[in-house]
């Protein structure tokens, strides 16, 4: 039987994760689906478990002048339910499992799990956002990008845990998140796309897209981004299709149960169009 | 083994066991709490429902690890209240039970619904009930039960 830790402070489990090495588990939510075990056995953990949803350091969402700054282990539902959320969040989680699973999972979680079809991801790609890693003796901020290595591969040592997520605040004059799954709540997705600009008199001021589930991480290419910046709408919409060509060479998603490598990239890219005609 | 101190349905009660298993299985097993039903196992069906401080949680996907001080509520604990009532006879009224199995995880949704908001609309309705599956009425029952329980309630919620 694997050891289980419940620590009573967020200085407790970093003496524990400093120790030795750790299954890191917050809600829950995705963890015991995927160690499930026969009928009512204990979940099936090969390591030895930490549990850290209960800590109140992890908790609860503050602000300063620049950044929203969001409790890794604040469940999914409270952060939906808080106005200082970013919108394009909220609208995020709206589409993420359901109010029942939205109570206990929490968002440093679907971060710490890194599927290529975690929901919040997408946006959060979209918002620049950034992790506060701590551990016994060093506090570090890193960028989402770089944080998120590949499938299931983080870049967190066995000593650290996600304490925060610091998402820059934007004005943007339109967002919007889609999420393709067989059904509107609890579904895995097949694909997800989300998109925001901030237009000043007519001209792009800030674009940036993400696409979810159609790579081994999250496509953000702030290269192409940057070409219509300072352009115009009009601009933008005659070059959609040279726009869809550029990023057609790294949407490379894959067949599996839930869905086919040409479907993702085709319903990828007419949300690209749909999302820029729609301006 | 951990010690793990939780109310259930309003009395504080403590148990020895693996921090590792599912609340699912610790409120069937060691409480007898069998009003929780395990469906899909999986977090997407929501037979599993219980109220954890008031709001609806999978059973089937909470660690009992992460109960601790927490207020549980099983459809046994919430079939003793006034509310359990209301939405018992709205549910009979509109014929919104046909084989049961879904049917405590849809009073917890609903439940869970109605103590935030009293009034709610179909539309807020269908998300509340977004993770509960129910392969016989076909939801349209069950979503006019709820209103019903809603105005028949009056100030319960």
């Amino acid at each position: 039987m694997v050891k289980a830790i419940i620590p009573n402070s967020l200085n407790e489990a970093l003496e524990h994760l400093n120790s030795q090495k750790f299954r890191i588990v917050a809600g829950g939510t995705d963890m015991l689906i995927q160690h499930h075990n026969l009928s009512t056995l204990p979940i099936n953990y090969r390591d030895d478990v930490i549990y850290i949803a209960s800590l109140e350091e992890l908790q609860g969402i503050t602000e300063d002048e620049q950044n929203i700054f969001i409790g890794s282990c604040e469940p999914l539902e409270a952060i939906l339910e808080n106005q200082k959320s970013p919108k394009i969040l909220k609208e995020t989680i709206l589409e993420m499992a359901s109010p029942a699973i939205r109570h206990t999972g929490t968002l440093g979680g679907n971060i710490g799990n890194a599927s290529p079809a975690g929901d919040s991801l997408v946006t959060l790609y979209l918002l620049d956002a950034k992790l506060e890693i701590k551990s016994l003796s060093n506090t570090r901020i890193v960028n989402l990008i770089d944080f998120i290595k590949g499938v299931r591969k983080i870049d967190l040592q066995d000593n650290e845990l996600i304490s925060k997520i610091i998402i820059p605040k934007v004005n943007f004059t339109k967002a919007y998140f889609k999420k393709v799954g067989p059904r509107l709540s609890d579904a895995i997705s097949k694909l997800s796309f989300t998109g925001a600009i901030t237009i000043e008199n007519d001209i792009i001021k800030d674009i940036r897209f993400a696409f979810g589930a159609v790579n081994i991480t999250v496509v953000r290419i702030k290269e192409i981004e940057e070409e219509y910046v300072d352009k115009s709408i009009s601009f933008l919409k005659t070059n959609i299709d040279s726009i869809s060509e550029k990023y057609s060479q790294y949407i490379r998603p894959i067949d599996d149960q839930r869905s086919n490598k040409e479907y993702r990239k085709q319903v990828s890219l007419n949300l690209l169009k749909d999302f820029i005609e729609k301006l | 083994m951990a010690k793990i101190k939780f109310r259930l349905n309003g009395v504080p009660v403590t148990i020895e066991t693996d921090a590792n298993r599912r609340l699912l299985d610790v409120l069937r097993e060691d409480f007898s709490q069998t009003g929780v039903k395990e469906g899909c196992g999986e977090g997407e069906c929501g037979a599993c429902a219980v109220l954890m401080n008031h709001e609806i949680v999978n059973s089937c996907s909470v660690p009992i690890a992460n109960c601790i001080n927490k207020d549980i509520v099983t459809i046994e604990g919430f079939s003793r209240t006034s509310r359990y009532k209301v939405l018992r006879d709205s549910f009979e009224e509109e014929g919104a039970v046909q084989c049961g199995f879904c049917t405590p995880g849809m009073m917890i949704a609903a439940e869970s619904l109605l103590n935030k908001n009293a009034k709610p609309t179909d539309e807020e309705i269908k998300v509340a009930l977004s993770g509960n599956l129910c392969r016989c009425t076909g939801y349209s029952m069950i979503i006019k039960a709820i209103q019903r329980a809603s105005k028949d309630g009056e100030d319960l919620w």
